[in-house]
């Protein structure tokens, strides 16, 4: 599996280019972190890369392929989206919620047989989510429901997932027990691309990250190369420190000048 | 409460038949089970008097009652997972208002039968014509179908409003206000050739495409990520949902409350997912509407509209549901 972006660039409006030049590339077993301010076009380029959204110049292939001349059912068996968490709606359970997956292998009038019934215990079992199968996807913590979508991601046959903040709302905890499912995943030979705003999860989690910064993705490489005090200054416009565990890895601090209060306040 | 699935299957056949058959028998002439029996599989016995009021009187009408109720049941259920919002009913994207306004139109050239049916079903075409473009101009996102909907939906009700200003307050006036409350007052076997044709075509289409309608309550962008073809299903099913509202309203006129409140029970029987939900609601919707249409028809002297009905009892089960709503998410003690 190998997804490349080549110079992609996209536009809402004609003359407002959110994306100009985005070029980068996922392999199988690797986990990619895309870092980059509010607003700076990170949910638009996981739109562009999953075939959506058709781009302006530049192109998106998987294995070679074009991925916007893909029939949307071949495409979605390649490459599955999970978008930013919400509220659904109806109280369908998790192991319903994980068959829609199942989608892109049925035809307008087909229902799910026993092999997409498999396909589903087998994505469900694959983010240990076992014990939550009959429960309503409605009353899940944010962060099982974060592993349900990635399952149902698997479900898809996905090889590669976008996923778009998947940590965000989550406590500490829980936002490593998805990241090391996800980690322990590409290690099985999944992808993934992963957009964050904690630069400390791309030092711990990421084989390759990329800031998004003014459409383009100039600044990308491994963790340690790419995340210093000089690019997180560019992406954020404000001051970072790197520090250095004992133990040897690196994180990032924010410098923050704190107002010293005085006793009598 | 959730059923096993075959009992669930059994109760879905069984209770929709028994309501059918004692629809048959009571009303303002009361006529015993043995004889309703023996007149539908045509043995001797019954008088011919019997035989007309069943075969010709009670069966299209309680037929039209069933057709009615799931199509009405069957739709509100599907737009509410479309439109992913569990308070839509059929009416939301204006096809009543439509149809309402057609009918008015036919009543105030005194045209009558299926001049009004046909009067009420083009309007609803009309009307959902007029969404549909649109929502083809702005993106047939579920937003502007909806706005698109209610736009068109007063537009219509304000041609309504002149109609019903300038009609002959002595004749044609009360039939106007007499077919918004809704009958199915004197339905003949004349009338069901083209409710039963989008009945049939319509329930067909629902049960085929059931599972799919699970993706539809996902936001389009999953749904697209998924590889569904999110604006061009959405565009079929809107149309086929249309298209029985509007043969349903065309002959029984406007009942309300039916297409919100069956799905919502419905859905608290079998759960949300369409595969079962779609036909627990044809089976429920069949249902009701011939208990209301048989209440109707045999509790008073004279005929109470269906459509007051429906609001009397679909207002307080609708409120009841509301607080279940409420409660089951610990809003309320």
């Amino acid at each position: 599996m190998r997804l490349v972006s080549n110079e992609l660039a996209f536009a809402y409006s004609p003359n407002r280019e959110i994306l100009e030049s985005v070029s980068l590339a996922v392999e199988s077993s690797q986990v990619a972190f895309i870092l980059g301010a509010n607003g700076t076009g990170k949910t638009t380029l996981l739109e562009c890369l999953s075939g959506l959204r058709g781009p302006l110049r530049g192109s998106v292939t998987v294995d070679g392929q074009d991925i916007h001349q893909l029939a949307p059912r071949v495409r979605a068996r390649r490459i599955g989206l999970v978008p930013q968490l919400h509220e659904p709606v109806f109280e369908f359970t998790v192991e319903q919620a994980v068959l829609m997956g199942r989608a892109p292998h049925l035809g307008l009038f087909g229902r799910p047989s026993k092999r997409d019934h498999q396909a589903v215990h087998e994505a469900i079992d694959a983010v240990g989510a076992q014990h939550l199968a009959k429960r309503p996807y409605t009353k899940i913590s944010g962060g099982e429901r974060q592993l349900v979508l990635i399952a149902r991601g698997l479900a898809q046959g996905a090889q590669c997932l976008l996923m778009d903040e998947p940590v965000a709302h989550l406590d500490p905890h829980h936002q490593h027990d998805v990241l090391s499912i996800v980690r322990r995943l590409a290690d099985d030979g999944f992808s993934f691309l992963i957009t964050s705003h904690l630069p400390n999860h791309a030092l711990l989690y990421a084989d390759w990250v990329s800031f998004l910064l003014d459409g383009k993705t100039d600044i990308q490489g491994s963790p340690l190369s790419t995340i210093t005090e000089r690019t997180l200054h560019l992406a954020y416009e404000m001051d970072f420190e790197i520090i250095e565990s004992a133990t040897g890895s690196r994180a990032v601090l924010p410098r923050v000048k704190r107002e010293t209060r005085s006793a009598s306040r | 409460m959730m059923f096993g699935k075959r009992s669930a299957i059994w109760m879905l056949v069984l209770i929709p038949a028994g309501v059918f058959l004692a629809a048959l028998f009571l009303g303002r002439y009361g006529i015993r089970v043995q004889e309703t029996v023996r007149v539908l599989l045509n043995l001797d016995g019954p008088s011919d008097i019997f035989r007309a009021l069943i075969l010709r009187v009670r069966l299209p009408r309680v037929l039209a009652a069933a057709c009615v109720g799931a199509n009405l049941s069957v739709v509100g259920a599907a737009f509410q997972g479309l439109f992913r919002n569990p308070l839509v009913d059929s009416r939301i994207l204006g096809v009543s208002s439509g149809a309402a306004f057609g009918a008015a139109l036919a009543l105030v050239f005194t045209w009558q039968g299926m001049a009004v049916q046909a009067g009420a079903f083009v309007f609803a075409m009309v009307a959902i014509g007029l969404v549909m473009l649109v929502g083809m101009r702005f993106g047939s996102s579920t937003l502007v179908l909806v706005i698109g909907g209610i736009l068109v939906g007063a537009l219509f009700n304000s041609l309504l409003g002149l109609i019903k200003y300038v009609a002959d307050p002595l004749s044609t006036l009360p039939a106007i206000t007499y077919w918004l409350l809704g009958s199915l007052n004197a339905t003949q076997w004349s009338d069901l050739p083209p409710l039963l044709a989008v009945t049939g075509a319509g329930l067909s289409f629902f049960m085929l495409v059931r599972w799919r309608l699970n993706l539809l309550t996902v936001t389009d962008t999953e749904a697209m990520a998924l590889g569904i073809r999110v604006r061009l299903i959405r565009g079929v099913i809107v149309a086929v949902g249309t298209l029985m509202v509007a043969a349903s309203v065309a002959l029984a006129g406007t009942i309300g409350w039916i297409g919100l409140v069956v799905p919502h029970v419905a859905r608290a029987w079998v759960g949300p997912d369409h595969g079962r939900l779609i036909p627990a609601s044809a089976a429920l919707g069949a249902t009701a509407l011939i208990l209301l249409d048989t209440i109707a028809r045999t509790v008073l002297p004279t005929e109470i509209p269906l459509g007051i009905l429906t609001g009397l009892i679909g207002v307080p089960a609708f409120f009841l549901l509301f607080l279940r709503f409420l409660r089951a998410r610990g809003e309320t003690q």
